[in-house]
């Protein structure tokens, strides 16, 4: 598995949504003739995706909501699947 | 306790300007003539989506007939349905594919019958290569994500790699190789239709080459051939689990094809709303759970993995809608299909029938002609 730079930035690819389900009670990431049930920790990564923001930027801000907590390696874990499942893609800072 | 109908496929029409050899279409589409309104189409959507709906395919015929398109996709956008337009790509000029995708429309499936303008033209009976090409490139432009469709039989197997390659050339995302399914008018033409047995290894070796060249850039879905296959589909999940299909005359179906069998009454939107129909509906519970199920599934331990095939294909078949498919090598009614490979090695095809309105006519007359015992 490639190490993913915290700098990266990661967006969501062209053909996938983001949205909440009341349905599912859940996010669901929704693609041409499919969908994924996003785990809530999963959907809090997800939300904080929005093209501009780096991955060390998600990294802290969901620090900041978790007090306490060290989510470097779950967030890098999710996003480096994620990219490789062709959700993200990632764009490096200019 | 019963899951939501995920997927809605909404065929908008049964108008439609080709004339596919393996449309599955029913034969007699001609006797629809009242279409669903758009004010119909908006209270099914809405109730589709507060009942769990997600998915939305917009299809036919060719749904771009409707001149309310645009409305229908603003609306499934403002819900929060993920839509789809499944078409031939007649009617979509320029400005229409932007006007829809400014109205929410999130993607595209464009079919092609073909990799060569002859044989594309030839079994579309259309002359439509080229602006499926130019369709192609105008959907590009317009930033949609694009699944091209090919249906795939005897007579265009062989291109297989050229159809892989004019995907890649026309940098769609997703390539979906469909080989085709033997209902409607694909049934008809069947000893046509159906390949050999090398011709499907060919083009499955192709397929794997292309894609150890290539990679996953290029999505590349493969519908299998099951008259081929030792085991049937699991069809649509299984009957009345995710799936609603509603026709263009309003009824409510678990899968495409399920109005050719008989006995079954299906329920009209006109008449019932989504959450009566999918919840309460005789014709969506008839097939539900496991009490109709006769050996040899029944005592099969394959039977969670398949759930015994499809229903409108052992009706087709059999006869029987609660038989086993026959394409399954245990079913009773398997030497059907054995005998359908079989024919294809004979001389004795018939003439090849055009999906048209002069055709479905004969159908309808031939059909009533049938039922009064004359
Ligand atoms: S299969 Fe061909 S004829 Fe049938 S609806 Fe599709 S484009 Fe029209
Ligand atoms: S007998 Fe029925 S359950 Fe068993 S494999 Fe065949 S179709 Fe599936």
């Amino acid at each position: 598995m490639n190490q993913l730079d915290s700098a990266a930035i990661p967006a969501l690819a062209p053909h996938y949504r983001l949205q909440w389900e009341p349905a599912q009670n859940a996010h669901v990431l929704l693609y041409p003739e499919g969908m994924i049930r996003l785990s809530p920790s999963a959907a809090e990564i997800m939300r904080r995706i929005d093209g501009s923001a780096s991955v060390e930027q998600i990294v802290v801000a969901l620090e900041a909501v978790y007090a306490g907590a060290d989510l470097r390696a779950d967030v890098v874990e999710f996003l480096t699947v994620a990219a490789a499942r062709g959700w993200l893609r990632m764009r490096q800072r200019a | 306790m019963l899951s939501p109908p995920l997927w809605l496929l909404a065929e908008l029409t049964y108008r439609c300007p080709l004339h596919c050899v393996y449309c599955s279409n029913p034969l007699d589409y001609h006797a629809c003539d009242r279409e669903l309104t758009t004010a119909e189409w908006i209270r099914v959507l809405r109730e589709a989506r507060a009942a769990g709906a997600v998915q939305l395919g917009l299809s036919g015929g060719e749904p771009l007939a409707r001149g309310d398109l645009e409305i229908i996709v603003g609306e499934a956008r403002a819900l929060g349905f993920y839509s789809n337009l499944i078409t031939s790509g007649v009617g979509l000029d320029q400005p229409r594919a932007a006007a829809l995708r400014k109205a929410g429309l999130d993607h595209v499936q464009l079919s092609f019958q073909d990799s060569t303008r002859e044989l594309n033209d030839f079994l579309s009976h259309s002359r439509t290569f080229d602006l499926k090409l130019a369709v192609a490139r105008t959907l590009k432009a317009e930033g949609y994500p694009i699944v091209l469709n090919v249906v795939l039989h005897r007579h265009n197997l062989d291109h297989i790699e050229k159809i892989l390659e004019m995907a890649q050339r026309l940098e769609v995302d997703f390539l979906e190789l469909a080989n085709v399914q033997f209902y409607g008018w694909a049934l008809l033409n069947r000893a046509h239709l159906l390949p050999t047995a090398d011709q499907l290894a060919r083009a499955e070796q192709a397929v794997q080459r292309f894609r150890a060249r290539h990679g996953e850039q290029m999505r590349i879905y493969f519908v299998v051939a099951d008259y081929h296959e030792r085991r049937p589909k699991r069809c649509m999940n299984g009957w009345g689990a995710v799936f609603m299909v509603i026709t263009p005359d309003g009824l409510a179906l678990p899968c495409h094809q399920a109005r050719i069998i008989p006995h079954l009454q299906f329920p009209s939107v006109r008449d019932f709303s989504i959450p009566e129909i999918w919840n309460n509906s005789a014709a969506f519970n008839h097939f539900r759970g496991d009490a109709w199920v006769r050996e040899p599934c029944r005592s099969c331990p394959e039977w969670q993995q398949d759930r015994g095939g499809c229903r409108c294909q052992a009706w087709l078949l059999t006869g029987d809608a609660a038989a086993t498919d026959p394409v399954c090598e245990l079913a009773p009614g398997h030497d059907r299909v054995v005998a359908a490979l079989n024919a294809t090695a004979g001389a004795t095809r018939g003439p090849l029938r055009f999906r048209d309105d002069a055709a479905s006519r004969q159908f309808i007359i031939e059909a009533r002609r049938a039922r009064h015992g004359r």
